[in-house]
């Protein structure tokens, strides 16, 4: 019966949803008020409708209502609770559920915080999120329904994929949706402000924390992943260059140049067509990212042959939503007031660098990742594009942002000098150049682009400390009114300095954990001794058990290295009898500047047992500094919410600066 | 097996059972360090043909394996790396190789990413040079003038 409920909450949901992409449309169309009016209570029903969905099949998962063909097929008596509940979104219909909520959420809550929008604005947004839910809950009902039945009702399920059952990819795909649906929130401003005609600073402000918040859901998305695939995979690399890693990678690296050019908007009134088009595009990159992917095109371990009807489906709507939108846009845009002049080398000009080269990596990486598929449709031959190729294509497209990130915060807007900038960052300079001299007197052997990598790192971390000293006046007011200056630096600032440094450690940590990994590869029997990295490892030998749905192999090694505490770590395989798949469990220990990984491989049927073991140094500042640099974007949240608010006191008559049209 | 399960995570079902042995295995180590350190890097150059995205290196596959061990007899028996590599395209063809080759189909490929941005970034700055220039100021308009008195006003 509650199936049921959940089903007909899912169809009125569809209903609501299609009063929601077409009357405030038509309502802003004829300047109706009361059309437009609808457009919130609209939003909200819409939410509420897809929540309660939601919530039902969540409660079908907990309560192993096996009757429930999704429930069956994706869970198990014996599963832990928590998997349970994050199991709901480990299949395909459900993690559509829990895209189309999301997409429900955000148009909640421009609904809810939208109060000082303008009216036709906010109702052309609400719109056009509803065509979007209505488009989804289209292929969801007709092609992936979560709630289909199953008769007779078996006693128990088929589990969850192992490899789910952790608590890394458990919440990965929250955060990775929150910030790929986040992102249809900007597409459906700009697709609203394309209709109206006007994109300026107002319009910039409304959009900007939008773009933060789905930037930082998908930035910790997307390093979850890659952290996810550090310590279950066994073999201690944290990025593949995988189709389904690209996927996620294009939206980011798109997202993260439309939340520079949003600045630009808002602060200058320039580069406004150009972050329309970005708008447009991260979302549809986003789209591609989820549907496309498992659409079954793309030659990928993830890739299954999907009934054809989800395939259509799915081109049919990343058709209309970009395809639409850019069709749109190449028709209004050209109407759009331009933006103001600024000279080539200004804050203005570094940004523009900046997007073309963000802009320019996503496109290596939309080239890396399609061009099996397209070169075997029109030569049938089959080719591969792996890690090599995106090494050599993309890195050298984005050193040069990094190097520039330090530089276009000091950059004055409209008109800078280069001279003048170069001049306040000396002290970054220094460390830039210092820090790989040391690092090579250390390391004759380094390699070239290590050394480059290492002066990256410090120019950028550097960059931002010198960059904060010089905006408090540390070191030329007394240290007391530096500090309090210090402190009272804008939000938007701190943001920025936070999150810039957070990629400066990322750099860090794929530089020296590239560069300076070690490996052992060993058969091991009790008793028998490796040494790694300075530290002693003696394999006690394994041991077997099971646990709550799993048998486990645990071996038991003791670490100890000169001058410290020995101590024992237990790297495992687990075997799901019910799911019949097994998995590897990492042992990790850490001291924040590097790791001892270690897996255990197989037996040699003679007692002996293969263990990996990898010394990983730096590698925990790639998540930190992606952890970083996602507070970062929070921090400028908070700055923008109050700028926001105030924004909505301005009389409305108040005069536009002069120059701005 | 290494890989993050961006929004596809369901299809890691298929990728599950693969997952009990782990790639490079001592037993097919050689003696001679020169010759494994070049073996182990042919070896991520190469990509595992039944498991897809994957090189022989990281991958379980018995397959992976064998091509492993292949890659080590080639090597003892004193090809250079671009022999090894040509004796397996011989056999599986360019889909082998993870780094594909520059060719006319894949000249796009190559060329596409420096294009892009090279003729993005010289169109950009030829508007640039261009379309920059101080702007003159515009004169205020009466409304304007008065908003501005207003303001100098309150402040005074």
């Amino acid at each position: 019966m509650l199936v049921e409920i959940g089903h007909f909450a899912l169809v009125l949901a569809l209903l609501v949803a299609a009063v929601q992409g077409f009357v405030p449309l038509l309502g802003a169309a004829q300047k109706s008020r009361a059309l437009m009016d609808l457009a919130r209570p609209a939003a909200l029903l819409q939410l509420l409708f897809i929540t309660l969905a939601f919530a039902v099949f969540i409660h079908a998962h907990i309560v192993s209502d096996f009757s429930v063909l999704n429930v069956f097929e994706n869970s198990s008596l014996e599963k832990p609770m928590l998997y349970k509940v994050t199991g709901a979104w480990g299949s395909h219909e459900g993690s559509m559920m829990l895209w189309v909520f999301m997409l429900a959420l955000f148009g909640g809550l421009v609904a809810l915080f939208g109060r000082g929008l303008p009216a036709s604005l906010k109702a052309r947004t609400l719109a056009i999120q509803g065509l979007l839910g209505f488009g989804t809950l289209l292929f969801i009902l007709f092609t992936s329904n979560p709630f289909a039945r199953l008769y007779p009702v078996p006693s128990d399920g088929r589990d969850l994929n192992p490899l789910l059952q952790d608590p890394g990819l458990a919440f990965h795909p929250p955060f990775l949706y929150f910030g790929y649906v986040g992102f249809s929130i900007c597409y459906a401003f700009a697709i609203a402000a394309l209709i109206e005609g006007r994109v300026d600073a107002v319009w910039a402000r409304w959009v900007r924390p939008w773009a933060l918040t789905a930037w930082c859901g998908l930035t910790v998305g997307v390093a979850m992943g890659s952290w996810w695939a550090y310590y279950v995979l066994g073999w201690g690399g944290w990025w593949a260059w995988d189709p389904v890693e690209n996927a996620s990678f294009m939206p980011w690296l798109l997202g993260t140049a439309l939340l520079h050019s949003a600045a630009v908007v808002e602060k200058r009134e320039a580069l406004q067509r150009w972050t329309l088009l970005l708008a447009i595009m991260t979302f549809g990159m986003s789209l591609v990212g989820t549907f496309l992917v498992r659409s079954g095109v793309l030659t990928s371990v993830h890739s299954f042959a999907l009934d054809p009807t989800r395939g259509v489906f799915i081109l049919v709507l990343i058709g209309v939503v970009i395809g639409g939108g850019l069709v749109l846009y190449a028709w209004r845009a050209p109407g759009l007031a331009a933006g103001n002049p600024f000279a080539p080398v200004s804050r203005e000009g570094a940004l523009v660098f900046n997007n073309l080269l963000l802009a320019g990596g996503m496109a290596t990486v939309f080239l890396g990742t399609f061009y099996p598929l397209f070169a075997e449709v029109w030569s049938g031959v089959k080719l591969s594009v792996g890690p090599p190729y995106f090494d050599t294509t993309f890195v050298p497209i984005v050193v040069p942002a990094l190097a520039a990130m330090t530089i276009g915060p000091v950059l004055a807007w409209r008109r800078a000098s280069l001279a003048t900038a170069m001049r306040r960052l000396v002290p970054a300079l220094i460390a830039a150049l210092a820090t790989p001299v040391l690092v090579f007197l250390s390391d004759r052997s380094a390699p070239l682009a290590a050394l480059g990598g290492i002066a990256l790192a410090a120019w950028a971390m550097a960059g931002v400390l010198t960059d904060l000293a010089d905006r408090a006046k540390i070191g030329k007011l007394p240290i007391l009114v530096a500090l309090r200056r210090l402190r009272g630096l804008p939000r938007g600032t701190w943001g920025y300095a936070i999150a810039h440094f957070g990629v400066g450690m990322l750099i860090a940590g794929v530089t020296v954990s590239t560069a300076w990994r070690s490996e052992r590869i060993e058969t091991l029997h009790p008793g028998d001794t490796m040494a790694i990295a300075g530290r002693e490892l003696r394999f006690g030998g394994v041991a077997e058990g099971s646990a709550a749905n799993y048998r486990f192999e645990r071996a038991d090694i003791v670490v100890s290295k000169p001058g410290g505490a020995a101590f024992a770590v237990h790297p495992e395989r687990r075997y799901y009898p019910v799911a019949g798949s097994s998995t590897t469990n990492t042992s990790i220990t850490t001291n924040g500047f590097g790791d001892l990984y270690l897996a255990l491989g197989d037996p040699d049927g003679k007692g002996g047992w293969v263990v990996r073991a990898y010394y990983n140094p730096l590698v925990p500042w790639i998540w930190f500094g992606a952890g970083l640099a996602a507070l970062g974007g929070l921090v400028s949240l908070s700055d923008r919410r109050g700028r926001v608010r105030a924004l909505r006191t301005v009389p409305a008559a108040a005069p536009r600066p002069a120059g701005s049209d | 097996m290494r890989r993050l399960g961006a929004g596809a995570i369901l299809l890691l079902l298929l990728v599950a059972t693969a997952r009990l042995a782990l790639a490079f295995e001592p037993s097919e180590r050689l003696a001679d360090p020169v010759l494994e350190a070049r073996a182990r890097a042919l070896s991520k150059e190469l990509r595992c043909l039944v498991c897809q995205n994957e090189s022989i290196d990281e991958s379980s596959a018995p397959l992976a394996h064998d091509l492993r061990v292949l890659v080590r007899k080639r090597l003892l028996a004193g090809d250079s790396d671009q022999q090894v590599l040509h004796y397996l395209v011989a056999r599986y063809g360019v889909f082998v190789l993870l780094d594909p080759p520059f060719r006319p189909l894949t000249w796009a490929l190559w060329l596409g990413p420096p294009l892009v941005v090279l003729g993005a970034g010289a169109l950009l700055l030829v508007r640039a040079r261009h379309g920059w220039r101080e702007p003159a100021p515009r004169p205020l308009s009466a409304e304007e003038c008065a908003c501005a008195a207003a303001l100098l006003g309150e402040r005074r």
